[in-house]
């Protein structure tokens, strides 16, 4: 059994190779910058988490428990600005991606490897700007920085939209990283569809990251031009119109909004093939449908604005489109569905993960159905119904795809097994913790409870109270993972480079990958899933 | 010339197969990230063209306040300064780097001609109390359109966002020329270059877009 002895190459790996903390800040390795994007990451994670506590507990009963009305908008901002810009958004393709799409398609690394390490660089400036904000007057216009009242606001929103800029600076030049490093550097004999599901999902998310996030830049731009110069472009005292501005927001968040969930549905087709020992149904299927939801996610951003006085034509139109998204995504979830069909499931704990995303998923994905009617959706809008559907799509979706990811993938990461009985167990807590947080939300938003609000009427006191008791749950459920991984890396067991039997190229390197992935140069020539 | 076969192969990353394989992986990613720019702007013409099709007698009034002669001005001399640009890859290419050096100043200079012109446009509006939108001098301009303010905040937004990526593409320009001058490139290796190239043009395209949009617009 591995005691580090030197010399011997098998022990050589990318984490010992090279020491010093310099070896890891200068790092060009893939890896590394993954692992750098995972602490960065999951530290702001903590953050934006503990802001999540704060407002459910500031929810627990009516009146003041603990903030201000001025702080709990302020806690309200950072939370959302922090997860979305954060966490979500580079969360898997930053870490996950990073790591493993270059190993997936028998790559030595990602197309400029020093990109990717300014790319890490800008995020961090960036994080760092949003974060000194909060040392200033913090912001409190939502994460959605809605003109007039950003304009009008007397708080830091020039430097938190610039940290946005910055953070989506990084998040271009990754995005552009991967669309090359998928065109130019695959394996020989590995076609477009030989590559796995994760790397068609990290692809598709890439093109929106590179199209939509320019956008998201000029508007963010004209928002601090409109502080700095009074331009007027968003100022109905001059002419302009703030309805443009949530125009050109959601043009770039709501494609945004799927560069969260793709990814997650990316690795979900990996965990639910290798859990099944099957090979995935429907491969080009899940495929398309990747770049299909890309591409009518840049068609539907009026949805967010049924009720901000765009034309009623407009808002059929978008209402229509809208409801396309459900076509690609439901061939997604059919396919998952098929694969599982008489396969030899195991439920470890990724795979239990994978199968809470299911869960999770459809219900987020249908209640995103009926607040795509827009008659229903006047109804809904601005209540805790759309807070519950976008919970359970980028937590309930997006975070359980990504400790699933972790799960799955630790062992390659950090060459130790986790203890799946413990991990099994994170799994209980975060899955109940989040159906009892968030499920009672969605009969509160019926109820027509409005969201952002820091105090409610005494009628949604009750439902308010299990949702924040809930809130607990799932940060138990999250300690003791982080618990289970500080466990596996201190005294897990050595991990076997293919301890879950899957077939994709990264399980057939060692556990942890040499310092440039591969050995020998891998050919392919069957499919990714071949059981 | 076997010296620059080494030196080619010199640049070519241990992930790459060959050095050509490394130079159609770096185009592709120039293309993407020119790509992001043009949506960039993008998301300024769109403004334009909203803002242009519910006040056009404002868009009418304020290019008469500007001086079509120092934008088509600019604009030779920016288009000249996409030729000299281009011949500085040529001799690049042609393993003539005392040529393309020399071309590459040319270009910066052109640059600088560019920027001075902006200067002096700027100068006079604010002059006439000409700012961008709250801060225009209703008093001093007297505007028939109530609005105006609100094409000079588009006409500084547009304009200085491409004024920034001038500013930015001198000092690319700047870096390819020392190398250029150190001998850096030669016909097997000349990607960054091009790419610096393939920005310029980029920029000078915009500005193509912009002049008539804001100067000839009446």
């Amino acid at each position: 059994m591995g005691t580090a002895a030197h010399g011997s190459n098998s022990n050589v790996n990318y984490l010992n190779e090279f020491k010093g903390i310099k070896s890891w800040l200068l790092s060009l390795d893939h890896k590394r910058i993954g692992l750098m994007y995972m602490i960065s990451i999951l530290t702001f994670f903590f953050v934006g988490g503990i802001m999540a506590l704060l407002i459910r507990y500031e929810l627990f009963a009516p009146g003041k428990q603990l903030l201000s009305p001025d702080q709990y908008n302020q806690v309200m901002t950072y939370h959302g600005a922090m997860m979305v810009f954060m966490v979500i958004v580079p969360g898997i393709p930053a870490i996950l991606g990073n790591f493993f799409l270059p190993l997936q398609i028998g790559a030595a690394d990602v197309a400029f490897p020093k990109l990717n390490l300014a790319s890490w660089y800008v995020f961090m400036f960036g994080a760092a700007i949003a974060i000194s904000t909060f040392f200033s007057t913090k912001v409190d216009t939502g994460w959605t920085f809605y003109t007039p009242y950003s304009i009008k606001t007397g708080t830091a929103v020039v430097a938190m939209v610039l940290a946005a800029f910055v953070m989506g600076m990084s998040s271009i030049l990754t995005g552009l990283n991967f669309i090359v490093t998928v065109h130019k550097l695959r394996a020989p004999g590995m076609t477009m569809f030989k590559v796995p599901l994760f790397v068609w999902a990290i692809y598709s998310t890439a093109i929106l990251q590179v199209i939509a996030t320019p956008v998201l830049a000029i508007t963010l731009l004209l928002l601090a031009a409109e502080r700095l110069f009074g331009v007027g472009v968003f100022d109905p005292a001059l002419g302009g119109d703030p309805v443009l501005f949530q125009h050109f927001f959601w043009f770039y968040s709501h494609p945004a909004v799927y560069i969260m969930i793709l990814p997650a549905m990316g690795i979900v087709s990996e965990l639910i093939s290798a859990f099944s020992h099957k090979v995935i149904f429907g491969y080009k299927a899940i495929a398309y449908s990747s770049l299909g939801i890309a591409a009518v996610s840049f068609i539907v951003w009026g949805h967010h604005m049924f009720v901000s006085g765009q034309s009623e034509i407009a808002g059929v139109l978008f209402s229509f489109l809208t409801m396309l998204v459900g076509v690609p995504t439901a061939i997604k979830m059919f396919n998952w569905l098929a694969t599982l069909y008489r396969g030899s499931v195991t439920f470890y704990s990724p795979m239990l993960y994978a199968l809470g995303f299911l869960f999770l998923f459809a219900i987020g994905g249908v209640t995103g159905i009926m607040l795509a009617s827009m008659g229903v959706d006047v109804h809904f809008h601005d209540t805790y119904f759309v807070v519950a559907h976008f919970h359970y799509v980028m937590v309930g979706g997006t975070l359980m795809a990504l400790m699933g990811g972790f799960y799955y993938w630790f062992p390659k990461m950090f060459g130790k097994m986790v203890d799946d009985r413990l991990a099994r167990m994170t799994f209980v807590l975060i899955f109940i913790g989040f159906n009892v947080t968030f499920f009672p939300q969605f009969i509160l938003g019926a109820m027509g409870m409005p969201r952002r609000y820091f105090d409610y009427i005494a009628p949604y006191e009750s439902l308010n109270k299990i949702s924040t008791m809930g809130s607990w749950l799932i940060a138990s459920g999250f300690l003791l993972s982080l618990y289970a991984m500080i466990k596996a890396l201190k005294s897990g067991e050595k991990a076997p480079s293919n301890p879950w039997g899957a077939k994709t190229l990264e399980w057939q390197t060692s556990s942890p990958p040499p310092h440039f992935n591969f050995d020998k140069k891998p050919t392919v020539t069957g499919g990714p899933y071949d059981y | 010339m076997t010296t620059n076969v080494s030196h080619g192969e010199h640049h070519h990353s241990h992930h790459f197969d060959s050095a050509e394989h490394e130079y159609s992986s770096d185009k592709e990613g120039l293309w993407l990230f020119m790509v992001t720019e043009i949506l960039m702007f993008g998301g300024l013409f769109v403004a334009y063209a909203i803002f242009h099709s519910i006040y056009p007698e404002m868009f009418s009034e304020g290019a008469s306040h500007l001086d079509w002669r120092m934008g088509f001005i600019n604009t030779l001399v920016l288009i000249t300064s996409s030729l000299t640009m281009a011949l500085g890859i040529f001799y690049n290419q042609q393993n003539q780097p005392k040529k393309a050096f020399w071309n590459l100043i040319a270009t910066i200079l052109l640059g600088c001609c560019f920027l001075v012109i902006k200067y002096l446009e700027y100068s006079g509006k604010f002059h006439h109390g000409i700012y961008p939108g709250r801060f225009l001098d209703m008093a001093v301009v007297n505007p028939v359109h109530q609005n105006l303010g609100l094409y000079f905040g588009l006409y500084f937004c547009m304009t200085g966002l491409h004024g920034i990526h001038v500013v930015i593409g001198m000092s690319l320009i700047g870096w390819v020329a020392v190398r250029t001058y150190k001998g850096h490139f030669n016909s097997h290796y000349y990607t960054p270059v091009e790419g610096v190239g393939i920005f310029w043009h980029i920029v000078d395209l915009i500005w193509i877009f912009l002049f008539p949009l804001l100067y000839l617009v009446g």
